[in-house]
């Protein structure tokens, strides 16, 4: 029986990684045509129709271009920085659940139909596996900077180093009046207890903070700090080349799917369409398939927002961000605390 | 228990043998046609003073202090959270002192200027 599930697992862990990678590629390719779009330009159009080969075209070419090491640079941790990186934004992916999962007798036992849940892992302690995978990835960015011997690469690092941990103490705060209300950090919980509403309603505070807090944790625009490019060159991989340079980017992009399918979690109710009323009373073992929908477009819409702001807005100065980081974040997220407590308690 | 946490184990073995084998790839089928112009750091065309094993701020240090310090409180507000409904009052007022001690920090640390960034 076991190894019917690691079967399971791997297939669906090939699912998983074969769509983020697509979604990864055609993210940069989306974020090309909508920046051209706002900025009333073109955008990568040549490469198949529409432009829609380009992420395949850039893909061969980040393979076939020389792979430069500086010298001075630490070789192990060079090499090792884009690999950490894009591992660990990977991974992160796992505890994410789409859907409900559904029953199947394809594997021959019709007494007993197998039960394929829509994640690759239910863990109980889901949210802080995400929070915790997530913080692994400044080593990253950080080693990549370091050891890249490069004066650039190394202000990279560490500004992205600092903005990070910065932002982070918010985010973990700002989601602790989730987990309170929900009464669990398993996430699949985390979702069903949106069905009645959803906890953007409740929580728009920590949602607001949540959302500040994830663009600084993805190095997206307005808190592209440590990649600015007037100041820093490309930042942390200023001295990458060829397909390191590609994993770091790959990195960037998985994350920002991560922290669009967690903003979807635990403020935009998952798989539940409206903000009120959950299914409406439709089947949803017979129709299992409606959930991941509900779920993949509203990450979609995530990303689509994500993208918005980074051609809408300007770049943030270091002093403000680390001010609206400690000084205004923080204490928002502890009087979010404070007040969804006092509520939950005396309501 | 534990072997909730099998496929983990399992994406963490696939994505280590993807980025390996991009790493892998991107070696072997690049051109390798080295100079010594093309390995300097990159300094805008200038040739680089110096190397970049140098002092930083101490201001990132001090951040990477407070952020433990604080993050290690909100900790114990993970545990603190997924109980809270059962625990009722007690659990409220518990917290709420809890919070005056974190937030008595936090208004030392900014009274101190550790959070002046110039």
């Amino acid at each position: 029986m076991l190894w019917v599930e690691i079967g399971i697992s791997v297939v669906k862990i090939a699912l998983v990684l074969f769509v983020v990678l697509t979604l990864v590629a055609y993210l940069s390719y989306a974020e090309r045509r909508i920046s051209a779009f706002i900025q009333d330009r073109l955008g990568p159009n040549r490469v198949g129709p529409f432009g829609l080969l380009q992420p395949i075209a850039d893909g061969l070419k980040f393979i076939f271009k020389e792979d430069i090491i500086p010298e001075g640079a630490n070789k192990p941790f060079y090499i090792l920085a884009p690999a950490f990186s894009l591992v660990t934004a990977i991974i992160a992916l796992a505890v994410i659940p789409i859907g409900y999962g559904f029953n199947t007798t394809f594997f021959g036992n019709l007494n007993e139909p197998i039960h394929v849940s829509l994640q690759i892992a239910d863990i109980n302690a889901g949210l802080l596996y995400v929070l915790a995978i997530t913080s692994l990835g400044v080593y990253g960015i950080v080693l990549g900077g370091w050891s890249s011997n490069s004066k650039y690469s190394l202000l990279g690092g560490i500004r992205s180093a600092a903005q990070m941990i910065s932002y982070e103490l918010s985010l973990g705060l700002s989601i602790i009046g989730v987990i309170a209300i929900a009464g669990s950090l398993r996430l699949y919980d985390i979702i069903d207890a949106q069905a009645k509403v959803w906890f953007l309603i409740p929580q728009c505070l920590g949602f607001l903070v949540f959302m500040v807090s994830s663009f600084a944790e993805t190095n997206r625009l307005p808190f592209d700090l440590p990649e600015a490019e007037p100041e820093l060159v490309a930042g942390y991989h200023t001295e990458y080349s060829s397909m390191k340079f590609a994993m770091f980017y790959m990195a960037e992009y998985t994350n920002m799917i991560t922290a669009s399918a967690l903003a979807v979690c635990l403020f935009l109710g998952g798989w539940f369409p409206l903000p009120f009323g959950g299914w409406f009373g439709i089947d949803i073992e017979k129709y299992w398939y409606l959930p991941p929908i509900v779920f993949i477009a509203k990450v979609f819409l995530m990303l689509f927002f994500f993208i918005w702001v980074r051609w809408t807005l300007p770049r943030f100065r270091y002093d403000q961000l680390m001010r609206l980081g400690w000084k205004v974040l923080f204490p928002l997220a502890v009087l979010n605390l404070i007040v969804t407590s006092a509520i939950i308690v005396f309501v | 228990m534990l072997e909730d946490y099998l496929p983990i184990l399992i994406i963490l073995i696939f994505s280590v043998l993807l980025a390996g084998g991009l790493l892998g790839i991107s070696n072997l089928l690049g051109p390798k046609r080295y100079s010594k112009n093309k390995l300097t750091p990159y300094e805008c065309g200038v040739p680089p003073v110096g190397d970049a094993r140098e002092r930083f701020s101490v201001k990132y240090y001090l951040v990477a202090a407070l952020f433990i310090l604080f993050d290690v409180e909100s900790v114990f507000l993970f545990a603190w959270a997924v109980v809270f409904k059962r625990l009722g009052v007690l659990a409220f007022v518990e917290i709420i002192a809890f919070f005056i001690v974190i937030l008595g920090g936090y208004f030392y640390v900014l009274k101190k200027g550790a959070l002046e960034w110039e």
